[in-house]
């Protein structure tokens, strides 16, 4: 499209007839015509070499038509390169002469030395607005980043008798994953998965506000499938237009194993169990779609060793080289095989990247969470009744201090069994954080309520069990210490205790009885360390 | 029960030492920032020797914890030495020993200056 001014001498003054005409008012600027790509004038310009005069000129040209129609008599080409840069349009001279030779050649001239000079400004302004657009997209992407990485949980509950891991892996564009945990009365767990279709900046602002609903109406209610269906009623009239959420929200029983969830059009868990790989159905439609949608709701119990597996959908649309989508049956197949340390996190990770090639551009947000009953309360139940001998039992008062007495007993009563010296010392300190959190978190620190430990041995294991007088608050959800961010300050330093214990010791295990917990710490017998 | 905790700074021909000896727990805050303070008053790497340290939990930790973002926030090195191996398992598993080296002893610590 080329860009055309033109002065053309008035023959009237158009605004007022009493106004004496002066040289400036025989001008006037008029609207630029552009002459479009294509048209038959454009050739001729470029072919021209000089201004080309229109009086006599004879062209089959819709955009001639209209310039000659606005009283142009002569047009001076402006090319740079080849192409048609702009033109300068003149009507008649104001002496009403002919433009002459000489006007031509000025003229010509004149262009000559023009048309660099707008390329070359014409070519700064591009690569200004490239530039502008390529920062915007760079700071949105941050923003949408930032917002995600701050919203999604920092630490991972850690609970006795279960394994909580996730992966979160934004793709370039950082799309709308994510996934939350929820703690809730009772020792319940609320775990979230979800998708907000979009990416950038409008998914993550989107993924915000359904995070916080979710939160909000998870305290409300104790159904998964009312959480979903009242976040879906708040979402509807906020959420912008083709914009919908995915997700999946399951509320376990941590110490009955029992599952209950309900799904808005997420990705099905899978969960493998001994007998194979299970698929969790429960329909839904997503999220902020339609209003007044219900939501089944399923459950299922888990057993001891069952292992869930949520994902998004960044990992079963993911691509090969070839085109080939890794799918719902090869995600299956991967979580039915059960990986090296259990680490069901990494051999899906891997799985993926072995699929895709590890150094291509990864097209959507990669999610997974993952949740493992390492043992149930039967289990626990069944040990309690297999006590095996019981070598000592002693209490201490909830004073800072005495998990040392605890300790030294416990060491004294254990050391004529033979145990190896690391796992000797590996126990002795998975003792002392257990009482710690007995007296601080279960007695909260009141010397009159003591802790109550047993030690017992079986031909395979050593089990201390502690046990607190409850009507403190409830042990906390353990989190795997993120230790960048207490370095950074951006959390507290503490907060070590109860994922020492469960790194110490071959297992944990936790039951209630009335307000009292006992924790049991097991140590095999015979162990390489 | 209880050993009371003890911190005091040393020199040695690796630097600055502070000296740790009794429980580390969150009773060990003060002393030890104070001393680990008073050996950083000059730019250079810091040495922890543990060799002295009975016990440590996890509110303890929490005080390394805090010791090793003080030095971070300064670019400052923290190495140190005299652990048992249960302890410098302890710091493997909670990853303290990514952010400081840990040596043998204080020879094999001021050595590798």
């Amino acid at each position: 499209m080329v860009q055309v001014m033109k002065r053309r001498r008035t023959e009237k003054e158009p605004s007022s007839a009493t106004a004496a005409p002066t040289p400036e008012s025989k001008t006037r600027l008029i609207e630029a015509i552009p002459v479009p790509p294509g048209d038959p004038l454009e050739t001729l310009l470029l072919s021209s070499g000089g201004p080309v005069g229109l009086r006599d000129l004879e062209l089959e040209s819709e955009a001639l038509a209209s310039i000659r129609g606005a009283g142009v008599e002569l047009i001076v080409p402006l090319i740079g390169q080849g192409e048609l840069l702009g033109a300068l349009y003149l009507g008649p001279r104001l002496s009403d002469q002919p433009y002459s030779t000489d006007d031509r050649r000025l003229l010509g001239s004149l262009a000559s030395q023009v048309a660099p000079a707008m390329k070359v400004a014409q070519l700064v302004r591009e690569q200004q607005a490239e530039a502008k657009e390529r920062e915007r997209i760079h700071q949105e992407l941050q923003v949408a980043a930032l917002i995600q990485q701050t919203l999604l949980p920092k630490e991972l509950p850690a609970i006795p008798g279960w394994h909580v891991d996730a992966f979160y892996r934004p793709a370039r564009a950082v799309g709308g994953d994510f996934y939350d945990f929820i703690g809730l009365d009772d020792g319940r767990l609320g775990v979230v998965i979800g998708d907000v279709t979009d990416k950038g900046v409008p998914a993550a602002l989107v993924m915000a506000t359904c995070r916080s609903m979710l939160r909000a109406a998870a305290q409300r209610h104790t159904s998964p499938s009312a959480v979903l269906a009242d976040v879906n009623e708040a979402l509807v009239p906020e959420i912008p237009p083709a914009m919908f959420v995915t997700c999946l929200y399951a509320i376990i029983d941590t110490e009955a194993g029992e599952l209950v969830f309900a799904n808005a059009g997420h990705n099905l868990p899978y969960v493998r169990t001994a007998d194979g790989v299970i698929e969790l159905r429960a329909t839904g439609m997503p999220l902020g779609l339609m209003p007044a949608m219900p939501y089944d709701e399923k459950s299922y119990s888990m057993a001891s060793g069952e292992v869930m597996v949520l994902t998004s959908d960044g990992i079963t649309e993911a691509h090969d080289p070839d085109g080939e989508m890794y799918g719902f049956s090869r995600l299956m197949s991967r979580v039915a095989r059960k990986p090296s340390n259990d680490d069901m996190v990494a051999a899906v990770v891997r799985d993926l990247e072995e699929f895709t090639g590890a150094d291509v551009e990864q097209e959507d947000d990669i999610t997974l969470v993952v949740v493992r009953r390492t043992s149930s309360a039967q289990d626990s139940a069944e040990t309690f009744e297999d006590t095996g001998r019981v070598l000592d039992t002693f209490t201490v008062a909830s004073e800072e201090g005495n998990e040392r007495i605890a300790i030294d007993r416990v060491t004294a009563v254990i050391v004529p069994l033979g145990l190896n010296s690391s796992r000797l010392e590996r126990l002795k300190t998975a003792v002392g954080e257990t009482v710690m959190n007995a007296m601080e978190h279960g007695n909260d620190n009141r010397p009159e309520l003591d802790v109550g430990v047993e030690v017992s041995a079986t031909e395979q294991s050593i089990i201390v069990r502690v046990t607190d007088r409850g009507g403190g608050r409830p042990i906390p959800e353990a989190m795997t210490p993120d230790l960048e961010a207490k370095l950074a300050g951006e959390q507290t330093p503490r907060g070590w205790g109860l994922f020492l214990i469960e790194q110490m010791v071959d297992d944990v295990r936790s039951t209630r009885e009335g307000g009292a917990h006992t924790i049991e710490l097991i140590m095999n017998r015979e162990g390489s360390t | 029960m209880e050993s009371l905790f003890e911190a005091t700074v040393a020199e040695s021909d690796g630097g600055p030492v502070v000296v740790m000896s009794g429980t580390v727990n969150r009773a060990a805050k003060e002393a030890l920032e104070a001393a680990y303070h008073e050996a950083t008053s000059e730019p250079g790497r810091v040495l922890l020797d543990f060799s002295g340290a009975d016990y440590i939990n996890s509110t303890g930790i929490a005080v390394i914890v805090g010791i090793l973002a003080m030095a971070r926030a300064e670019d400052r090195v923290v190495a140190a030495f005299g652990l048992t191996d249960h302890y410098r398992e302890v710091f493997n598993i909670t990853r303290l020993a990514d952010f400081m080296t840990i040596y043998d002893d204080e020879t094999a610590a001021v050595a590798a200056r």
